[in-house]
């Protein structure tokens, strides 16, 4: 059993047509922390110490956004500015995160086909995410496989409810890692 | 007649137009500028004015009604209720003490106890308008010794009624056949009368609510301003027409309409209508309570008059300062209370003439008494005076002398004038940053819990050039303007302007009239005191009923924006009221569309994907696609 904390980056989720489905179908779990970041900051002053004993408190960290401009809302850029640390989450002696596993979970307009060589965008959408592996590669965590909804923008409701059970079912299991550590 | 009318009016407004600019521009105080005129064009002077002073002097014992109708118009019925104690209490406290201490006075003088006693509640009395005015033109009447004068006066005030109708009583022959005092009620028993009274005080406050605003209302869409003007005379004429027929005090009456019409939206509009009538009434007031100072009485016995009037005035103030001890006031205000106070009040005069009626007095003791009113009246400007000129420096440096050197050294690049809690928060602040300021705050004891706190904290009257000079203003950056009465503020920014120039001023506005005021000055930098905390709860409402904080948050920070820049336009039609609401009206929807549209644009963030290139070209050339 693992414990996981949902960083959630949404700006304007009351208008969202995916994420706020997909919040629906959470699990209820006692392991399982929603932590919803524009709600908890919306003037974007961060409470860092709150941060990271969140993190501290979870083996598994989900960052789930909608992508925007390629990469994600700007208070989860400046979550990751500012709580994760030199000399805490990465560099000598920040080995606070150790062991932890991410993923993100993310919704984008553009469909599978656009995100492939030849496609509109010309990336798969796992390269546009290099820099959060690599973030949690530095702070020596385990980034796990990419979990996206792409084509947001045209899904068909039966699509969506094909998603919403695949997302839970990802986060179930994610509750149901184990909890031995990763690669030291 | 008619020429005589020009003639007068040429000598007073002569007199007032060349002695009260001399009075202040020597620091005097426009009081004792009055004073001087009325002396001066008085009999014994240049004798332009004869013994008419004392008719001209009721006739402007009206500006105290209208000054009262003034001060009731910035007290809120609740702030009216929270001075009750100190009121009744205290006011009580120092009318009781000084008619007791005069009383024995006089006994042991061989006054009959009647006389005696009357004598002893008419000097109990001190001026509303000397006090008022004084107060108000330095400031002082948000410091605790203005709040606590005005109590005072107001008990005195009160209580002159009761002591109209005791004197009668105290009289031996017990006969009142005068006219002037005659009121519509006396041939009514008394339940009748106190009957009445309770009506007339009732139909003020009813017809305040019901009847003056709707008429305001009406009288406004006319768009008449000098018919507006009238109506506010007619307003207070008639409602001190009504006292006077009940027989109560008609500077009461219209305190208390004014405390109804205090929350009013037409408050400012009647306080600046009626502005000008009070002060050139005040004015003439002075000048004929300067005019009538009998100096052949005085010159024929002088050392008995002045030793007279130095001894009320002493006893006054011993009263006072007991007074003020019960107060718990600070050393410089306890003082200013004794001081300010320590005149016998123009209600003397009409409880005096009326002792003459009932021949409590003869007219050689009623002549010796009014002579030594008149001259208390003149020593007050006088003894403020020292107050300010001497008491207050010497305190200050003391109180400033421990920490001297300190601005001296580190000559503070930031002044912050006025310390309340919007001042001591900016200090707090700042101090976190640490960015030491010099602070400046005119309430002693303030200063002192300040200090007490670990703040430096200096005392002082920042509308004073010299003080504002060893504040350091000269090298200052910064001078954050922070009191909390606006009048102070604007006082204090029009010398930093002139004297201070490289000074960047930042300065606390009440409302958004003050803040046109400051943007008239040129002020780039202006903080309207409530509009953050007000729009912060707008806010967090919006958050408690659901709306995504960040959503809020933003909506919040525009209207903000949007407020200050509709501000700007808006500052152009504030002089006409009926311009100025429609241009508001149209100013608010305006910032209504904008938020709407902040929100539309939000929304394109909706569905996660308006940046995205496929939803742009599948947006733009759907046609073709399709």
């Amino acid at each position: 059993m693992s414990k996981v904390a949902l960083i959630f980056a949404h700006p304007r989720l009351e208008d969202s047509k995916i994420h706020k489905q997909l919040l629906q179908v959470l699990p209820k779990s006692p392991n399982l922390t929603f932590h919803d970041l524009y709600e908890n900051y919306p003037d974007f002053v961060i409470d860092i110490d709150r941060e990271k004993k969140i993190l501290l408190d979870h083996d598994v960290i989900i960052w789930q956004h909608p992508v925007y401009w390629y990469s994600c809302p700007p208070l989860l850029k400046q979550w990751m500015d500012m709580v994760l640390e030199i000399g805490w989450a990465y560099g000598p002696g920040g080995n606070a995160l150790e062991g932890k596993r991410v993923q993100s979970i993310v919704s984008t307009g553009g469909p599978e086909q656009a995100y492939q060589e030849g496609g509109n965008n010309r990336f798969p959408l796992e390269q546009y995410f290099l820099p959060f592996e690599q973030t949690a590669r530095l702070c020596k965590m385990e980034y796990l496989p990419l979990f996206s909804i792409k084509g947001s923008h045209r899904i068909s409701p039966e699509q969506l409810q094909e998603k919403k059970i695949e997302y839970r079912q990802c986060i179930e299991s994610l509750l149901e890692l184990n909890n031995t550590s990763y690669g030291k | 007649m008619e020429n005589n009318f020009l003639v007068d009016a040429v000598i007073y407004l002569a007199a007032a137009v060349v002695c009260v600019p001399v009075a202040k521009r020597l620091g005097l105080g426009s009081v004792l500028g009055y004073l001087m005129a009325g002396i001066l064009i008085g009999p014994f002077v240049l004798g332009f004015v004869g013994q008419e002073g004392k008719d001209i002097m009721h006739f402007a014992e009206f500006g105290v009604v209208m000054m009262l109708f003034i001060v009731g118009l910035e007290l809120e019925p609740a702030t009216l209720w929270k001075m009750r104690t100190s009121v009744l209490g205290y006011g009580s406290l120092q009318m009781v003490g000084t008619t007791l201490c005069i009383f024995a006075l006089m006994l042991f003088l061989d006054w009959e106890w009647p006389s005696a006693l009357a004598v002893g509640m008419a000097f109990s009395m001190s001026s509303t308008a000397i006090v008022l005015q004084s107060l108000k033109e330095k400031n002082q009447l948000n410091l605790p010794s203005g709040t606590n004068s005005f109590s005072i006066l107001l008990f005195q005030d009160i209580a002159v009624i009761p002591i109209l109708a005791m004197l009668p009583l105290l009289a031996k022959d017990g006969i009142v056949d005068d006219d002037t005092h005659h009121t519509f009620l006396s041939a009514f028993p008394a339940w009748l009368q106190t009957f009445g009274v309770l009506l007339a005080v009732g139909s003020i406050i009813i017809a305040g609510r019901y009847l003056i605003v709707p008429m305001l209302r009406f009288i406004s869409h006319t768009h008449l301003r000098e018919l507006f003007t009238a109506t506010a005379l007619l307003i207070v004429i008639a409602i001190a027409l009504l006292m006077q027929m009940v027989g109560l005090s008609p500077a009461l009456g219209t305190f208390l309409a004014g405390v109804v019409l205090a929350s009013s939206e037409y408050k400012h509009e009647l306080e600046s209508d009626l502005d000008p009538f009070k002060g050139l009434l005040l004015g003439l007031f002075f000048l004929a309570v300067g005019a009538s100072i009998n100096f052949n009485l005085i010159l024929a016995r002088p050392v008995l008059i002045l030793l007279s009037t130095l001894i009320v005035m002493a006893i006054k103030m011993g009263v006072l300062y007991i007074v003020g001890k019960r107060l718990k006031l600070a050393k410089d205000q306890h003082w200013l209370f004794t001081f300010v106070l320590s005149q016998v009040g123009e209600f003397a005069f009409v409880l005096l003439a009326f002792m003459a009626q009932v021949r409590l007095v003869n007219s050689g003791q009623n002549d010796f008494l009014m002579a030594v009113v008149a001259l208390s009246m003149l020593f007050t400007p006088l003894v403020l005076l020292v107050h300010e000129r001497i008491m207050i420096p010497r305190w200050a440096n003391r109180m400033n002398e421990e920490q001297e050197s300190d601005v001296e050294n580190n000559q503070h690049k930031v002044i912050l004038i006025g310390f309340s809690h919007f001042g001591s928060t900016i200090g707090r602040f700042l101090r976190a940053n640490n960015i030491e300021s010099t602070i400046l705050d005119n309430d002693s004891d303030r200063v002192l819990l300040l200090r007490k706190m670990g703040f430096k904290v200096y005392y002082g009257d920042a509308t004073r050039i010299d003080i504002l000079h060893a504040a350091g203003a000269e090298t200052a950056d910064i001078i954050v303007v922070g009191t909390g009465t606006p009048e102070t503020n604007i006082d204090i920014v029009k010398l930093v302007l002139k004297h201070y120039p490289q000074a960047r001023i930042m300065v606390r506005a009440r409302n958004r009239m003050d803040a046109y005021e400051f943007m008239d000055l040129g002020i780039l930098h202006i903080y309207r005191e409530t509009l953050d905390a007000a729009i912060r709860v707008g806010v967090d409402v919006l958050g408690l009923m659901g709306e995504r904080k960040y959503s809020a948050f933003r909506t919040g920070q525009k209207f903000l924006k949007y407020d200050n820049q509709s501000m700007k336009k808006l500052k152009a039609h504030r002089h006409d009221m009926n311009v100025y609401v429609n241009k508001a009206k149209e100013e608010i929807a305006r910032q209504e569309e904008m938020l709407a549209d902040d929100k539309d644009k939000l929304k394109g963030l909706s569905s996660d994907v308006a940046w995205d290139s496929e939803y742009m070209r599948d947006m733009i050339l759907q046609p073709r696609t399709k």
